[in-house]
Formats: structure tokens, C-alpha cells, sequence
């Protein structure tokens, strides 16, 4: 599921959509940053709903009545969910290589994707233990990351969104998921990257931090309980 | 008492307006089984969890191996283990798997997790399923499952929150079975049951629990005593004979099932007395036996309610 489905995506946009997409490049050129987000997202949503069964079956109560770090359960799940991160996204560059991919990216620009990809996975990880910790149980674990995998859609990562209707290109343009592809197109394509570097970090940068604060005040509350 | 290795004193916790423990105090000692038991609701979880340093209670203290399960909580979790009342294990792994992270995560080294996942396998008859998911397991299987992964550390003190609830018969008394083989190896069991016979079969104590207070504290023997003799019970095979022993006859009255119990001392004298009696109003066809107090009565007794939500099993 984690291999495959990123896999999937990419052919699916690349062969079915990619045709009849105009964005003045090769549409796998274009549409890598954003298959990788939407498979980051998959992948970390995994994490809400493994945090929530956790909870509810009883794994959770057993590690924390163990000699162990408490935190280390949720750090435990958000590195889990990196490394599933990493191995999609792997796979992701891999495939789009195999059907036409042409990154330009040398090496700075490559550890730049590097790291702007670790800071947007570890800030959305976290955010997805939040949710876990949140709700009561899986299928509303399962439905509230629903929005979050929705937001690449209404982005610049499949389509231009000059295409977009008005107040959608308005709310396009000014959310997370926009600035941050752009900056992994510019990276990896060398289109200009401007201020979209600098809002990514502010934007991932400051999810991260609230995210594991709200994670810690959460765990600490269901602890007492 | 001198050797309590679990000391609760005076224990409150409540949530809101909600009371769930209201005062308890009770010791444990070492190597014995102690049962918690009461309805489902009567704090017994609760208690479980400030014991097992998940929660803390609001007042009191709690104390295992002379450690405060608050301010010394690390120390305790090294001597307890607690098996919850869902079986807490990874259904994505295998059991084999599900030993080993729980070894490893205890900071046990490699050859030491190898040999204990071969032997606790083997011990809970789980060799053959070692290397399949713990999610095609059957219910029975997941439970001795967990109580492996409970043991893995050497546990001093093991908490078993409703260890049989859910189990079909056959699975229950192979976990009792399991649970009396621990207590002889010296372990500590902290057992919480809504099944009266259940606490009578292990436990070395019981304390029953109502309303997040210990109504009554004693072996299952000294419970027992609280209702009194063993009892004769006299089976009426028809309506006639009932209606006419209970009029001759002081004893309670079972009328669905045509039952008179009387309290005996159970000597020839008292018995013969009794018989005579019965073959002089020529009332003939009455079956007899004798019965012991159970669990059941002494619940009955002391909280003065129904056994509604309390199941006698079986």
C-alpha cells in the first residue's frame, strides 16, 4: 500500500491527466513535487489512525506501565512514519525517472529537497499524532485526515493555478501546499523559487513546532486521565 | 502483614463530580493471588491504573516493593507488568515479533530476548503459530499471547485486569490453570474479576468492591463465614409437597423450582430430626443435598442488591 499507491498516483496523473494538462514543460516534470506531497500525506495519515488503535487496544497503556521515556511512543510513531515517507518518496523519483523524469537538480539543490522534505513529513507526522491523540477511535481517526490528504489538490501540484476560478486560485496561492511545491520545482526543475522558500519554512517550520507542543500537552492530558 | 510487597492507603481519585475511588486501603502480600472484585463501574480499572503508575490518584498512597507508585514510578514499573483488559498486542506482527519488541524495549540484550521469546513460545503453547500473525489468532491464543509478553521482564507484581472476560469456558480454565501455575512460582498476582467464581478459585484474598469503596476484605473462606453454615436444600418433585414442608418447615423458599434451604449444622441429630418430621406429614418425594455458601450469597449479602450485572460463570 505504501509502495504501490505511490506508484499508482504517478502513472494515473502522468498518463490519464498529463495529456490534457498544459504546463509548459513535460507534465512529469511537472507533477513529481506534487505526487511526492500526496504520498508524504498518505503515508503520515497512516500514523493517526496507528496512534488512535494504540490507544484504544491497550498497547499504549502496557509500554507506558514499562521502564520507557512516555515521549518515546510518539516519537516512535512519527519516525516510523518517516521512514515510510522515505521509502515512498524513493520510489516516487524512482518510477518518474523509468517514464521521463529530467530533474536539474545537482547536489546542493538535492540535499535542498533533502531537507525541505524532512521538515514538511516531520511537521505533518506530528500534526497526524495530534489527530490521533485527539480522537476516540479509528474510523474518526480515519476520517479527519481526510482534509489534509485534499490540500496538494487545491494547489500548484497538478495543475497551474492561473486555472483556476478566482477565489480558488486566491486560496490556492496563499496555502501551505503551494509555496512548498514550488520550491521543490525550483530545486529540482530550477524554475524561480523566490520567497517560496522562506514561506515553506515558516509555514512547516511553525506547524512542527505547534504540532509537537499541542502532542506533548495531549499525551500529558490523556495520561492523567 | 509484615511482608506487603502492594500497600494502598486511603486511596481517592474522582473525575468531575464523579467519585470512582472513594477511600480504599488494602495491602497485598508477596507472592500471593489477591483479587479485586466487583461490578463492572466499581473503580476496579481505575485502581489497576494509579497502581501501574498510569494515573494518579488525588489523594493517599500506593506503594509496590516499598516504592511510591508516584514519586518513585520508575522503580516500580521495573518490578510490575500489566496486562490490560484488551490484549495488548500488534496484530501486523507475528507472536515470535511481538516478544521480541517487548524484549528489546525492555533494554534486555539479543541472546537474552532470543532464548526468553523460545522459551515463553514454548510455555504458552504457541510454538507452532510463532511465525504468524498475531492477527489471524484466536481469542484464547491473543490472551496467552499477552500474558507471555507480560512475563518477558520477570515481572515481581502482575496486574490482570479482567484477564477472562470474553473467553469461551474451555479458554477460561486453561487461563486460571496458567494464572494458579504463576502464583507458585512465587509471582505477585493483582487479579481485578467481575466473575465471583473466578475469585473464588484463585484468589488467597479477596476484597470486594462497590461504589469505589472495599465493602469487605478476606480469604474466600472468611466470606463465606459471613453467610453462615452450609446449608440442606430440599427439592420438592411436586407443588403439594412444597406447600406443605413450607408451612411445617423454617427455611428460605425457592417456590419456581420447589426449593427449601435449611440451615444445618449438618449432624445426624439435626438431620434425622428433620427427616422425621417430613416422613410423619407423609411427604415423601423430596431430593437433598447439601450446599455451600457461594460467592454469590456473600455479594448478595454484603451490598444488599441484586446480582444484576455480576454473572456467577456458568
Amino acid at each position: 500500500m505504501a509502495i504501490g499507491l505511490p506508484v499508482a498516483i504517478m502513472l494515473m496523473f502522468v498518463a490519464v491527466f498529463g495529456g490534457a494538462i498544459q504546463t509548459g514543460t513535460d507534465y512529469v516534470n511537472y507533477v513529481v513535487p506534487g505526487v511526492i506531497i500526496t504520498c508524504a500525506g498518505f503515508g503520515s495519515s497512516i500514523i493517526a489512525v496507528s496512534v488512535t488503535q494504540d490507544m484504544v487496544g491497550g498497547l499504549f497503556e502496557r509500554l507506558r506501565s514499562m521502564p520507557l521515556l512516555p515521549s518515546s511512543l510518539m516519537i516512535g510513531h512519527v519516525i516510523g512514519g518517516f521512514i515510510r515517507n522515505a521509502i515512498a518518496t524513493t520510489v516516487v523519483i524512482l518510477v518518474a525517472l523509468l517514464i521521463g523524469f529530467q530533474p536539474e537538480a545537482g547536489v546542493v539543490e538535492w540535499l535542498g529537497v533533502l531537507g525541505i522534505l524532512s521538515l514538511f513529513m516531520l511537521s505533518l507526522n506530528w500534526l497526524f499524532v495530534v489527530f490521533g491523540l485527539l480522537v476516540k477511535n479509528v474510523e474518526t481517526a480515519n476520517a479527519i485526515t481526510f482534509p489534509m490528504l485534499f490540500l496538494p489538490y487545491v494547489s500548484s501540484a497538478f495543475v497551474p493555478t492561473e486555472t483556476m476560478p478566482s477565489w480558488l486560485h486566491t486560496f490556492a496561492e496563499n496555502q501551505p501546499m503551494t509555496p512548498l511545491i514550488e520550491t521543490l520545482r525550483g530545486l529540482l526543475l530550477g524554475t524561480p523559487i523566490g520567497t517560496n522558500l522562506w514561506l515553506s519554512i515558516a509555514w512547516f517550520g511553525g506547524l512542527l513546532i505547534i504540532s509537537f507542543v499541542v502532542a506533548t500537552i495531549l499525551f500529558k492530558k490523556r495520561k492523567t486521565e | 502483614m509484615n511482608d506487603a510487597i502492594i500497600s494502598v492507603k486511603d486511596i481517592k481519585k474522582r473525575y468531575g463530580e464523579h467519585i470512582v475511588l472513594d477511600g480504599l486501603s488494602f495491602n497485598v502480600e508477596r507472592g500471593s493471588i489477591f483479587a479485586l472484585l466487583g461490578e463492572n463501574g466499581a473503580g476496579k480499572t481505575t485502581m489497576v491504573r494509579i497502581l501501574a503508575t498510569l494515573i494518579k490518584a488525588d489523594s493517599g498512597s500506593t506503594k509496590i516493593g516499598g516504592y511510591d507508585t508516584e514519586s518513585a514510578a520508575l522503580s516500580v514499573k521495573k518490578l510490575i507488568s500489566l496486562t490490560g483488559q484488551y490484549a495488548a498486542v500488534d496484530g501486523l506482527l507475528t507472536g515470535e515479533e511481538n516478544l521480541q519488541m517487548i524484549g528489546r524495549l525492555n533494554h534486555l540484550d539479543n541472546r537474552t530476548v532470543k532464548k526468553r521469546t523460545t522459551e515463553l513460545l514454548e510455555q504458552f503453547d504457541l510454538s507452532g503459530a510463532a511465525k504468524k500473525r498475531v492477527a489471524t489468532y484466536s481469542g484464547g491464543m491473543r490472551r496467552r499471547l499477552d500474558i507471555a509478553i507480560s512475563l518477558f521482564a520477570n515481572p515481581e507484581v502482575i496486574f490482570l485486569d479482567e484477564p477472562t472476560t470474553g473467553l469461551d469456558p474451555r479458554s477460561r480454565k486453561n487461563m486460571w490453570d496458567l494464572i494458579r501455575k504463576l502464583a507458585n512460582r512465587g509471582v505477585t498476582i493483582f487479579l481485578t474479576t467481575q466473575y465471583l467464581e473466578e475469585a473464588d478459585q484463585l484468589a488467597d484474598k479477596i476484597a470486594v468492591m462497590n461504589n469505589g469503596k472495599i465493602i469487605e476484605t478476606g480469604t474466600s473462606e472468611q466470606l463465606k463465614s459471613i453467610i453462615g453454615k452450609e446449608k440442606l436444600e430440599l427439592t420438592f418433585h411436586d407443588q403439594a409437597s412444597f406447600d406443605e414442608a413450607s408451612k411445617i418447615i423454617a427455611g428460605q423458599l425457592n417456590e419456581r423450582e420447589r426449593i427449601i434451604s435449611v440451615e444445618t449444622e449438618g449432624s445426624m441429630e439435626n438431620l434425622r430430626l428433620l427427616l422425621n418430621i417430613l416422613h410423619e406429614n407423609q411427604i415423601e418425594s423430596v431430593a437433598m443435598h447439601f450446599r455451600k455458601p457461594t460467592l454469590d450469597d456473600v455479594f448478595l449479602e454484603i451490598t444488599g442488591k441484586s446480582t444484576k450485572g455480576v454473572s456467577t460463570n456458568d
